[in-house]
Order: C-alpha cells, then structure tokens, then sequence
C-alpha cells in the first residue's frame, strides 16, 4: 500500500509544474489582455507580398478569402 | 440624388446620414471625414477593416491638422515621449482613446499598410495602447501621429503621458493566489475522497494519516497564502473600530483551519481541508470578478492631463519655436492659435482675444479681451491666433488652483450605511452570540463536544455566498454599465445610486451640447428663394456652426460655389452663381458689431449689403426631455449652472420650481449648495462637466462627470457617463434600484443556507461531508441566481447590449 504515496507525490510534482506554468503566464502578461488575444487569433495572414517570398507548399490550397 | 427610404448608415461609423449623404464607391457617408478615411483605408488595401465590424470607424470633426502636432519635432519632447531610440529604428508607446473594436486592432497593427517605415505595431486592447516601431527614416515621429490622426485614431498626447511618472500596473495577485487556491481545492478534494467512502479498514487508517498530512500541508498555502487579504482587510477594520464582512470569513477561515489540523493530527476526523479551499476558491473568483475594471479610465486625473505638451514660443526677434511647457516662465512671449490652450495667466499683448471658458466657469459665451487685459489659464481661444506675456508659472496659475482645491483621496463619510456594512455587524454579532450561548449549553450536556459544536458553528455561518453577493450583484450592473457607456469607479457607488432621492445637473456641458448648436433663422433678411444661395456656400465647410446652419435652411438642389474660403473663427465666403455671399461675425461680415444684436450670432450680407443675423444656441442634448421628465416624477431636480439665467423659462417646466435653478455659480458655491442639500439629509447624485462642478461632484453622495470624450473629464468624480449616452439616465438609476433589489433577495437566499447548516451544526451532526456540500452548493447557486438575475434586470431595461468593455 506504501506504493500509493509514491504515486501521489510524483503526481503532485506534475501538477505543481502545472501550477509554475500558470504562474510563468501570468507573470509574461498573458492575461492582461484578454479581448485583444482573443481577436488577434481570427485575423487573416498577409499574402506574400513579393516574389522574394516562399513558394507555397505543394497540396495546400489557398482559401480564397471573399467569404461573406 | 438617390431617395432614400428609411436611413442611411454612414458606412464607416454607423451614424444616420440624414439629409446630407455622401456617396462614394457606391457607398452611403455622412461627412467628408469618414468618407476621407475610407479612401486611405480603400487605397492601402486595408479594407478588412470594415469586414471585422459593422461601422467600426468613429465621427470626429474633421479638423485640419495644420500646425497642431509641430510640437513633436522638437528633440527633447521627443525623447520624452519615445520609449528607445537607436541606430534609426524608434519605438513609442500611446494610449488610443478611440480603440473600441476588433477592426480597430487590426488597423493598428496593419498600419504598415499606409507607410512601409512602420515596422510593427502592437495594441493592448484593455488598456487602448499601441506601440510603435518605425524607422526614422522613413516616418518621424510626427509623421506617425499625424498618420494616426488622419484615420481618426489620434493618440493622447499630454504633459501628464509625457511625465510618465504615473503608470499604473496591473494587480496580478488575485490571479496567483486564485491559481494556488484551485491548485490546492482540487487536489485536497481528491485526497478527501476516501474518506467520503467509509471504508471500514486498516487501508482507511493508513490513508486517513497519511493524506490527512497531505491535506494539511496544502492546507497552508491556500489558508495563509490564499486567504491573507481577508485577514489584512478584518485586521485593519478591526483596528478602526469597524466591523467589515471580512471579519466572519477570516474567522471562518481559521476555525476550519485549526478544528482540520487537530482532528488530523489526534486521528479524530479528517478534517475540513476541503471545505476551507472550497471556500477561498469561491470567495477569490469574487474578488477577481470584482476587479475586472477599466484599466484605459483613470479616475485620478490632475490638472497636467489638461494641458498640452509644449507651447509656441516668439522670441524677442519674433521668430517661432517650440517650448516644452516645464520650461515655460514668466516674461516669455508665446503665441496661441485658434483652440489652443491659455497654459498659464498671462497678459494679452497682440490680437484680439475671445476666450472660452465653459469647461473652467461654465459659461458658454466666449469672453473678449483686448490688448492689456489679463488672461487666466484653462480658457481656450476662439478666434484668430494671439500674442500673450506670462504672468505666473503654470503651476501658480488659477486653474491648478481651482484643480487642486479638491479635498484629498480619503474616503468621504457617507451620512448612511451600506448595506454590507449594516449585514457585517449585525451578522457577526448574532454567530458569536449563537456560538457562545451553544457552546455553553453543550458544555452542560457534554462537554466533550462543546469545542466541536462551537468551531462548527463558526465554520458553517462563513458567510460565503454573502461575500459572493457584492461582487456578482453590484459587478455586475458595473459591467452592464460599462457596456453602456457609463463607468461607474467602484461597486459602492452602484449602491449609493440606489439610494439617491435628489439630483442635481449643470447646464453647460451637461444639458447642453458642445459642438451642436439650432439656427434661428427668424432675423435673416433674405427673400427665400435665396436661402439656396446661403446653404449651397455653408455645404462646404464642416464647422459645427455651419452644419447647424446647413440644417435649418430648406433642402434645394446644392449650386456651384467659386472661390470657397473659410477665415478661422470669423467666418466662411464665396461666389455662389452670381453673387458674393458671406456668413460669420458682424467685424468679418459687416466690419463692425451692430448693437442690440445677442451674443453668438452669425451675420450674412450677399453682394455687400447686409442681410439680417442667424441666431445659434447651443442644443439640448439628445433625449433631454424624456430623461428630466422621467427623473423629475421621482427624484428632486435642482439646477447648477455657471452660466446666466438665459435659458430660464426654456427649463422651467422640468424643474419643481424656480427655485431650484439658480444661475451665474461659482464653484465655491455650486459645492456649498451641494452641502446644504445633505445636511438636509437628502441623497444627492451631481452630474456636470466641467472643472467648476469639481467640488461639487466631489461633495454630493453620488458624482457623475459627463465626457464627450471619456479621456477629457472633470476630476473626483464616482462615475463616468459619456455624453452620446445621456438619454439612458434614468434607466441607469432605475437599474441600480433593481440591483439591489436583487442584492436583497440574494441575501435571504444565502440567509436560508445559513440557517439549514447552522441547524446542522448546533445539533452536533457537521460531519466534513455536509459541510464539503454545503458550501459550493450555496456559493454556486447564489452566483447563478443573482448572475441570471441580473441578465433579467438588463433585458427588462434594455441594457443589455454585446460590446466589449
């Protein structure tokens, strides 16, 4: 039955390195702007806009971006 | 002309177009400014802008730029204001009042889109702030704001950002102690389970000592880490003499705290552990909520967020420079253009001064001057530019004065009690009464269970869903609030709403608008079948006396306009077909002021001779009537106004009597009044809007400052209502009656949890599991209930709009 202690303290030392995640976002300002993240995800990427650019990936269409 | 059924939505800000639309690219705008902005946007390739939202642009008078943003040539403003300057690449940091939307975002952090020396840019939505990377060479940093400025996103530029010296920093505490109290709730919860289970065993024994360790050692981070700012908060109500509703939790807290640790530790019980980071996990998702507030507002302004960077300086050979305005003194010779700042007292030595000082006095006609007079600082000049010597340091003028006439930060004492403040008390004394007498009388039966009874006791009265009521309840008719455009500074003042009986406005400013103004044609010569001449030359000029004008005038067919000039503050002229019409002051127009004429008329002649005079006054504010009509059948109305009695008989109707309104003043006494109605013991709400109703808004129960421009406000006041959203007064003040209906009925439902754990705990029959239940379930469903609750209250009041705060 002993083994079950050692369960839990290598579970809680996972969860701790959750918690120090938590706290590393938080402190890198992660939650100090939550409308304006929460925007910025849904703006589309810029086309390449020269021929310096790379070419894009065999296979992948391009979404055309007139949808309304 | 395509006839419109119905209205017209400008396409870039949403507003109605009314009788003056403008088409372009098949597109409906209601002013050249918006439609100019259209096409920079249009032609940089930056139409995602008006895919993102509906009419995200803003209507602002379309000003020209001219000379106003020269100041930012000067070096050492500039290193004032950039961040970091190196090896040509600059970066600046403004705060952006008119970021309101997501298109706004993308715009500014596609602003590369108009000029390739922006190399990025960066935009904190919360706090409206955008930084700026940009190459020197390619943009100055003039260039960046007159940019800014040319699609409408001016940034905030004045001496108070330039001083840097008051940033304030996001509280983040509340996240980390929130973050600890979950971490802990969750896995002492995990660790409690087995004992939830009954498992009769020697497994149970082991368990039993070794989680309950566990659930210790978890324990103390969340009791004393978590729960610290409970303890500071009774501690020092405590040391006031005050009874705060902290003082109930914190001795809930430690009651949980210490009966877990000695049940664990003699193998008598499992302890509470889990109960305690339930608790502290609810209560810290309160405080979280509750401080979800505007972090772009700051409602501590002092007289430097008023005045402007820097001054146009003439030196003794009269050439022009910029100065910045700390290393303006006494003696130097500065010029100040059409709607500039007056920075300090100061003698007119050139020109012709018309000094407007609504936002320091509250009256609405500009003030004339002549060469020898003194000026005082705050007034703005409405005419032609002016030459002026410095009297006294910026500082030691009458505006910082007045300004800093404010009585200090401390809490002014309300003459009634909150709500929470009357609940603590009385709640507190009746479980230390209930505990004792209990304790007693089970000492009597059984002493050995006294202890217990009497830390249950305390455990379970915690008033946990109590505490929750306050920040879900009056936070959220905060937000409500905040949606509509009225930004109260804390939840307190949402109670002091509810309870206001007397309501006092300013006129100026505050009833009236600035910029808007309704033409009385009644004095005008012309024939009409001229008025076309007229209205055909005023189409051309976006001055706010000229819209009014254009208005008034009936529709025609618009006639070709040669030679359009307008001459700043005096007025516009032009030749319309065959004749020469002029529109503006009597010296511009006639070439002297006739007598017997009011004050702010504007003159026309055609062909020379003159024409008769438009009176313009400025308009009430949209929904006026509706909104003091409303009020009036409930509260007491009075009027405060810095300006002459004028508009009497035009109110009159609104107000109870005569008495009520008194005109011509001063601050000092618009605050005196204010005193005199609370002495009487009434609850007074103040609504203005300049720096003369400072004292008094800060002095009345309730102090609301109306802003055209939320940025641009009077200090100490408790609450901020953009002018746009006036006409929703009354259903603000109707709402903060409901929330606190809601706050009531809240606390009885809490009450009733109360009562059925209290019943628990004096019978003796706590165990961990009732009180494990008992404390979500009650905190959880007062959230729900008073979180639909209010959703209810918005929709029934019509608040209920979806917009970022």
């Amino acid at each position: 039955m002993n083994v079950i202690l050692i369960l839990v303290a290598f579970s809680l030392m996972v969860a701790l390195v959750g918690l120090g995640a938590f706290f590393w976002s938080v402190r890198s300002g992660q939650y100090d702007d939550p409308y304006g993240s929460s925007v910025r995800i849904l703006f589309e990427d810029e086309k390449p806009r020269n021929a310096e650019a790379s070419p894009p990936v065999q296979g992948i269409t391009e979404n055309p971006s007139n949808q309304k | 002309m395509i006839k419109n059924e119905g209205i017209n939505r400008c396409f870039h800000c949403g507003e109605d177009c009314g009788s003056s639309i403008i088409l372009y690219d098949e597109k409906p705008f209601c002013c050249s400014g918006c439609q100019t902005v259209y096409e920079i946007l249009s032609g940089s390739n930056s139409s995602e802008y008006y895919k993102l939202s509906d009419h995200p642009g803003m209507k602002t008078a379309a000003r020209e730029l001219g000379k106003r943003y020269d100041f930012l040539d000067n070096e050492e403003i500039k290193q004032e204001i950039l961040d970091f300057s190196d090896n040509g690449v600059s970066r600046v940091k403004f705060f952006i009042p008119s970021i309101h939307c997501s298109s706004c975002i993308w715009l500014l952090e596609n602003l590369h889109r108009l000029n390739k020396g922006i190399m990025n840019s960066t935009v904190h939505f919360t706090k409206k702030e955008a930084v700026f990377t940009f190459r020197d060479s390619e943009i100055s940093l003039r260039g960046l704001v007159e940019l800014l400025a040319s699609v409408n996103y001016a940034p905030y530029i004045s001496l108070e950002s330039v001083d840097k010296s008051s940033k304030k920093k996001i509280n983040k505490d509340v996240y980390y102690r929130l973050g600890v109290a979950g971490f802990c709730f969750g896995n002492i919860m995990l660790f409690s389970f087995p004992s939830y289970l009954a498992i009769d065993d020697t497994v149970e024994q082991f368990i039993r000592q070794n989680f309950g360790i566990l659930n210790i050692l978890l324990g103390i981070p969340v009791a004393f880490y978590s729960g610290s700012g409970f303890f500071i908060s009774a501690y020092k109500g405590l040391k006031k003499r005050f009874i705060s509703i902290d003082l109930p939790i914190a001795i809930g807290i430690l009651a949980l705290f210490f009966r877990s640790v000695y049940e664990i530790l003699s193998g008598t019980g499992p302890g509470f552990m889990d109960s305690l980071a339930g608790l502290l996990f609810f209560l810290l998702i309160g405080k979280w909520y509750q401080g979800l507030t505007y972090q772009a507002l700051s409602f501590e302004r002092d007289y430097r967020s008023y005045f402007p960077v820097a001054v146009t300086l003439i030196s003794e050979k009269g050439e022009e420079s910029i100065l910045p305005l700390k290393h303006l003194k006494t003696g130097m010779r500065i010029l100040v253009r059409n709607n500039e700042l007056i920075p300090a007292d100061a003698i007119l030595v050139k020109g012709e001064g018309s000094i407007d000082y609504s936002f320091v006095s509250g009256e609405s006609d500009p003030v004339k001057k002549t060469e020898g007079q003194r000026i005082f600082a705050g007034g703005k000049q409405a005419g032609p530019a002016i030459e002026l010597i410095i009297e006294k340091e910026v500082t030691q003028s009458k505006l910082t004065e007045l300004w800093n006439q404010k009585p200090g930060h401390e809490e002014r004492q309300n003459n009634w009690e909150s709500l929470m403040d009357v609940i603590s008390r009385y709640f507190t004394a009746v479980v230390l009464i209930l505990a004792l007498v209990t304790g007693v009388t089970w000492w009597f039966i059984d002493p050995s269970r006294a202890a217990l009874v009497v830390t249950a006791i305390l455990i379970v009265a915690c008033p946990c869903a109590l505490a929750m009521t306050l920040p879900f309840s009056f936070g959220g008719a905060m937000r409500v609030f905040g949606r509509n455009g009225f930004y109260v500074k804390r939840s307190s003042v949402v109670e002091a709403l509810s309870r206001v009986n007397t309501v006092v406005l300013d006129k100026t400013g505050t009833l009236t608008k600035s910029n808007d103004f309704d033409a009385n044609l009644d004095h005008l010569l012309l024939p009409e079948a001229s008025f076309n001449l007229l209205r055909s030359l005023v189409r051309h000029s976006t001055h706010p006396m000229s819209v009014a004008v254009y208005q008034a005038l009936p529709n025609a067919p618009a006639l070709h306009v040669n030679g359009f000039t307008e001459h700043i503050s005096k007025g516009v002229e032009g030749t319309v077909g065959a004749h020469h019409v002029k529109l503006g002051s009597g010296e511009f127009v006639l070439g002297g002021l006739p007598e017997a004429t009011p004050a702010g008329s504007l003159f026309v002649s055609v062909d020379g001779s003159p024409s008769g005079y438009i009176i313009l006054k400025h308009k009430y504010r949209d929904g006026m009537r509706d909104v003091l009509s409303s009020m009036g059948k409930k509260y007491e109305l009075h009027l405060l106004s810095g300006d002459n009695d004028a508009e009497l008989p035009a109110l009159l109707e609104f107000f109870p009597s005569a008495g009520h309104m008194n005109f011509n003043q001063t601050p000092v006494d618009k605050l005196n009044y204010i005193r005199k109605l609370r002495e009487e013991g009434k609850k007074v709400m103040m609504i203005g809007d300049g720096l003369n109703d400072a004292g008094a808004l800060y002095e009345s129960d309730c102090g609301i400052s109306i802003a055209d421009d939320v940025y641009h406000f009077s200090p100490s006041c408790d609450a901020i209502l953009e002018a746009r959203q006036f006409r929703k007064l009354s259903t603000f003040l109707i709402f903060s009656k409901l929330s606190r209906r809601i706050v009531i009925m809240s606390m009885l439902f809490s009450f009733s949890y109360n009562i059925v754990g209290l019943s628990f705990a004096i019978s003796g029959n706590l165990t961990p599991i009732v009180s494990a239940i008992l404390m979500p379930l009650s905190s959880v469903s007062v959230i729900t209930l008073i979180t639909v609750a209010t959703y209810f209250a918005s929709v029934k009041t019509k608040l209920n709009k979806i917009y970022p705060v």
